[in-house]
């Protein structure tokens, strides 16, 4: 076999049980195939020494017969996750040099459950962007092209890295995290698989946090069936993380029997974005014409608020990222700026968090303590705190109504070229526009290739569950998979 | 409301972020931008209405008041820009 890193995670799997492959050989070509992709900058901080000792380790249980379920299995890692002893600097400056002496709980999980780290991945530093333009580490390049353009496009962002690494088998999988469409709207952007899960589904304990009331942990992977593995070993309680659920983690892949009959889809009117690209809105319809081939209900639906999800999003992630991002103070890790003469400790501050953050981060820390200040909190933070309410609100009442899930697009466009100017940046915030919402109301989401445009750039549909309810979400989107046949791939250019 | 060059320069310094004094105009129209666009929200009607709390309804674990935790001093401060004799160090905080 010449090209293991370019099967799917159950495939893998499979062999290794079986004993067609090794770890190490598998390792090794996912290895190979990260050294030779530097052109995309989606590995930032490559692990191969560790990646070997535990591909040694999973081939030593596999052996033995104790092969948990990702035994062996090469992935990825955003550098937003915590890992002992591995650079995580979440993409900023500001955490240069910064080596955790812990362990993420779901690195922790994915490792017990024999998995391999190739290396960490880019990302918008921070999480806070829709393009990976904001790393410290530079662009992520998009392994898609428009055809014979040589144009470089944006793998979406903030899990840009995770995104480009698993579209250009660099990896079987990856962690990405989503506080406003992070996992989804870089999956559609490359033709994978993203799953956000349920908030509170994932622990957050050792992910360094963004806005903690909206971000979500979750696999991206090449299939829905990868993703429901790979959210197994992800998920479940964990005490250090006071929001983290206390419920029973069930079997996802078992819950993948491509059965969707009697299941009700509803279709949000709101959706409906002024200057959609009509391929969108066609992709829509084959979805929808998809769903119902298979037995679902379709039924028109609507969600009044929607058009409020951004403006409230943009009020309450810069407000908990201002508060969280307040700990980078060049005391205890990462970046210290170089202090003149007579600088005391607020100098020291104020430099440090000027030098150590890039300018989007800084912007949106302080867009957060403005809607925070004396004077501006009840205008701006509780108000937008009560539109998340009826945010929220109007998918409880669909639910409520009988709906088992909601069909959307994922992204309002296709990957667009990197270095694209905006008027401001709000225009960027757009990205998000069909992803904020799951995030307000803490509910599942997963983004499915299902097309390609006329460019030959894939696009993605989304879909929205019920709380908890993964299991029933990842079948509908297999039914998706199962019938959209998406089965095309970047041309190797890199 | 707009935002001025001077509140411009008072959330900087609330938010311990140095900008430059030639960035502060520019600061204000990014500030104004996304403000203008968090306007929408006046439009939407919130009597009675409750701000979020927890997304999902959930009470919080509570856990016994005991520490369970710690005795690792070298790897606190192994990150740090400047630790001198187990403590962290910084520039003189008082005069």
């Amino acid at each position: 076999m010449s090209s293991l890193n370019t099967l799917t995670l159950a495939d893998a799997r499979e062999a290794l049980r079986s004993g067609d492959t090794t770890s190490a050989a598998l390792t090794r070509a996912c290895l190979d195939a990260v050294e030779a992709a530097s052109a995309l900058n989606a590995v930032v901080h490559p692990t191969p020494d560790l990646a070997m000792q535990q591909a040694e380790a999973a081939d030593a249980r596999l052996k033995a017969g104790d092969a948990p379920s990702l035994c062996g299995i090469p992935l990825g890692i955003k550098d937003l996750f915590c890992t002992r002893g591995v650079a995580s600097q979440a993409a900023s400056g500001i955490l240069e040099g910064f080596r955790p002496e812990y362990e993420s709980t779901v690195t922790t999980q994915l490792f017990e459950a024999g998995a391999v780290m190739v290396g960490k991945l880019n990302m918008d530093e921070f999480a806070m962007g829709s393009s990976n333009e904001t790393s410290v580490y530079g662009n992520v390049v998009n392994p898609w092209r428009r055809g014979n353009d040589d144009t470089a496009l944006t793998p979406g962002g903030s899990s840009g890295g995770s995104a480009a690494a698993v579209a250009a088998d660099l990896c079987l999988g990856a962690t990405g995290t989503d506080t406003g469409g992070s996992i989804r709207q870089p999956a559609a952007f490359v033709g994978i698989t993203g799953l956000k899960p349920t908030y509170g589904r994932c622990s957050r304990w050792g992910i360094i946090a963004f806005a903690s009331s909206l971000d979500q942990a979750g696999p991206m992977a090449k299939t829905v069936r990868d993703c429901a593995i790979l959210l197994q070993a992800m998920a479940g309680h964990d005490p250090n993380d006071s929001t983290s659920a206390d419920l029973a983690v069930p079997d996802f892949e078992a819950m993948l029997t491509g059965d969707i009959r009697g299941k009700t889809i509803g279709i949000p009117k709101e959706y409906r974005m002024d200057g959609m690209p009509d391929e969108i809105e066609a992709l829509w319809t084959e979805g929808r014409t998809m769903l119902e081939d298979a037995g679902a209900k379709i039924v028109d639906i609507s969600l009044p608020h929607t058009k409020y999800a951004l403006p409230a999003y943009y009020v309450i992630a810069p407000a908990e990222a201002s508060s969280n991002l307040a700990r980078y103070d060049g005391v205890r890790y990462g970046h210290r700026a170089k202090l003149g003469q007579g600088d005391g400790i607020t100098e020291m501050y104020e430099k440090t968090r000027a030098e150590g953050f890039g300018a989007e981060v800084k912007r949106r820390v302080m867009i957060g303590t403005y809607v925070l200040s004396a004077g501006f909190y009840d205008a701006y933070y509780n108000r937008a705190r009560k539109v998340r309410t009826l945010i929220k609100k109007d998918f409880e009442d669909v639910f409520a109504q009988g709906v088992d899930a909601i069909l959307t697009p994922a992204t309002p466009s296709a990957a667009f070229p990197l270095g694209q100017e905006f008027d401001d940046p709000v225009q960027m915030y757009l990205n998000d526009v069909f992803t904020v919402t799951v995030n307000l109301a803490g509910l599942p989401g997963i983004a499915v290739p299902a097309g390609l445009d006329r460019q030959g750039l894939p696009l993605g549909l989304q879909l929205i569950g019920k709380p908890w309810e993964e299991g029933e979400l990842l079948n509908i989107a297999q039914t998706i998979e199962d019938r959209a046949g998406f089965v095309a791939k970047p041309a190797k250019w890199w | 409301m707009s935002i001025d060059r001077e509140t411009a320069r008072r959330v900087a310094k609330l938010a311990r972020i140095k900008v430059e004094e030639g960035d502060l105009d520019a600061l204000a129209g990014e500030f104004n931008a996304i403000l203008g666009f968090v306007e929408q929200l006046n439009e939407v009607d919130v009597e009675g209405v409750e701000p979020m709390v927890s997304v999902t309804p959930m009470r919080l674990k509570r856990r016994q008041d005991a520490v369970t935790d710690g005795g690792y001093q070298e790897k606190i401060l192994s990150n740090a820009p400047d630790a001198r004799e187990g403590f962290f160090a910084v520039p003189k905080v008082v005069e």
